[in-house]
């Protein structure tokens, strides 16, 4: 418990976290709280809410960054220039744009459509959240994309020689060893996607989507208190964005060095 | 495992046994420039071939070809009897046919290439395991035994990473015994190690060759050639300059190429 806790017992540290104990006293006394009771429970379906996006929309869109990794890295011109016209119109267009065109633009198409209304696919293509998960994840996809075609080309090409001198079927060889060794290249820049990720979600309020940033606005418009909110909303992100952090660490941290000696 | 293919019209000495290999006139160009300019070499169960040259003499190119890690231009390849259909240009004609048939010719590569997201045990494991299908324990016990032949028996969950060139190189060695080849290709397996690591892994080497296991080797460590090689080849410019037993090739060059050769590598 002491081993733990003594890298903490230096001057400066002990005063930052002084000031830091400071500011929360202050900000509990002084400031108003006493509208977070009635919105607790909305706040906390929302904070499931940004969580449920942000984890779908990041396990989707890797699923999908993957094939458009590998079409740009080693595929066939008719794969990697779609591939390619994909990325960089993701990335070079606001995320703001592309849940917009998909909500209001894609979304107002589907009503036009005869019979629509009587399939399995209206109780959802009339609600807001399909269009955000979808958005979410087509972006993340895109900028993971251009990522996965630089982790795959940079898998030593030996890597991949030893496979196919022992006969790996070109599959294996893929889920077997190119694929690992791409993932573990880029483990360190995912953390750091995923936390900008995080900080994207917000961006679905815009079409009726209720998550946690969604919530600080109604607290705002109905009782003008306009700090608090905001204060907890960051320290929300900050707690989240720290989880996802140490997650990460904690994985790469079980994967070994890939500097080799030789 | 041999199962005869359908298009092997040629006549293949059908008496081969599983441990052989021929190359006939094997060309490789790569663009204007031709490496390989019509080689031939054959190789009997138990062979041990030298495979030596300068730079650039297209010996390292003459061993990728054999396993299709380079596409030969013409020739052919014929392993254990079984000759590797090609199409017209060169390139394999039936990828079964020629996965099946590097399963039985195992690489050792210069620069080791073990797997690197993989201990040493997986690497060994990997390739009985998820091609040859072998199941799981079987492959691990093997493995084990090989490890423990190479002289590794107590570092099979480091990471390649971790160990030493002379370790990685024995490593991969067990790995390529795992699949039981029936040829053993080694491509400058010592040449990328520091010096005082040549040993151990030249002595493994030696070792197989003892247990009368087909081998080819380029090499540039002549005592190794002149000691354990059944067969030596000299190779000059794409083409065999010289070849014959280590006493004849090492103590009485005809060729005044090989001759100069053996000088500055002396």
């Amino acid at each position: 418990m002491m081993e733990a806790i003594r890298p903490f017992l230096v001057p400066h540290r002990i005063i930052l976290f002084l000031i830091f104990v400071g500011i929360v006293i202050w900000a509990a006394v002084s400031l108003r709280w006493d509208w977070l009771p009635e919105y607790a429970l909305l706040a906390l379906e929302a904070l499931w809410r940004t969580i449920w996006l942000l984890a779908a929309s990041v396990v989707l869109g890797f699923l999908l960054a993957i094939p458009l990794g590998i079409a740009q890295a080693i595929g066939p011109w008719y794969l990697a220039w779609p591939a390619k016209v994909f990325c960089t119109i993701i990335r070079g267009t606001p995320l703001l744009l592309q849940i917009w065109l998909l909500y209001y633009g894609l979304g107002s198409l589907f009503p036009t459509i005869d019979g629509i209304r009587e399939t399995w696919m209206w109780p959802y293509l009339r609600q807001a959240w399909p269009y955000a998960v979808l958005a979410l994840t087509l972006s993340f996809a895109g900028y993971e994309g251009e990522i996965m075609r630089g982790a795959f080309s940079g898998v030593a090409r030996g890597q991949l020689e030893a496979a196919r001198s022992f006969g790996m079927p070109p599959f294996t060889m893929f889920r077997r060893i190119w694929l690992p060794q791409a993932i573990r290249n880029v483990l360190p820049t995912l953390g750091g996607e995923t936390i900008l990720q995080l900080k994207a979600t917000p961006l679905v309020a815009t079409i009726t989507v209720v998550e946690i940033f969604a919530v600080s606005s109604r607290v705002r418009q109905d009782t003008f208190i306009v700090y608090e909110p905001l204060l907890l909303l960051a320290l929300v992100y900050m707690m989240i964005a720290g989880v996802i952090a140490f997650a990460f660490r904690k994985f790469e941290q079980r994967i070994p060095s890939r500097v080799s000696r030789n | 495992m041999t199962a005869p293919h359908a298009k092997s019209s040629a006549p293949v000495d059908d008496s081969t046994p599983a441990g052989s290999l021929r190359v006939e006139d094997l060309h490789k160009s790569f663009g204007e420039l031709e490496v390989l300019k019509g080689v031939s070499l054959s190789a009997n169960r138990g062979d041990v071939i030298a495979i030596i040259g300068g730079s650039g003499s297209g010996k390292s190119t003459l061993l990728r070809c054999i396993n299709f890690l380079e596409t030969p231009s013409s020739g052919r390849i014929i392993i254990g009897g079984e000759e590797v259909e090609m199409k017209a240009d060169g390139s394999p004609a039936n990828r079964r046919q020629l996965e099946r048939i590097r399963t039985k010719l195992a690489m050792v590569f210069q620069s080791f290439n073990l797997w690197t997201h993989r201990t040493l045990l997986e690497n060994v494991i990997e390739v009985p395991v998820h091609v040859l299908k072998v199941p799981k324990d079987k492959a691990i016990e093997r493995a084990r035994q090989l490890l423990e032949r190479v002289g590794l028996a107590n570092r099979e969950d480091t990471y390649p990473a971790f160990m030493s060139g002379g370790q990685q190189q024995r490593a991969a060695i067990a790995r390529a015994l795992a699949v039981d080849p029936s040829v053993m290709l080694f491509d400058e397996p010592t040449s990328a190690l520091d010096p005082e690591l040549v040993g151990e892994v030249l002595n493994v080497m030696r070792d197989l060759a003892a247990e009368g296991r087909t081998m080819l080797v380029v090499t540039h460590e002549m005592n190794f050639a002149r000691e354990v090689a059944t067969h030596v080849v000299y190779l000059y410019e794409g083409r065999i300059e010289e070849q014959g037993p280590p006493a004849e090739v090492f103590g009485n060059p005809k060729s005044e190429r090989l001759r100069q050769f053996l000088k500055t590598i002396n």
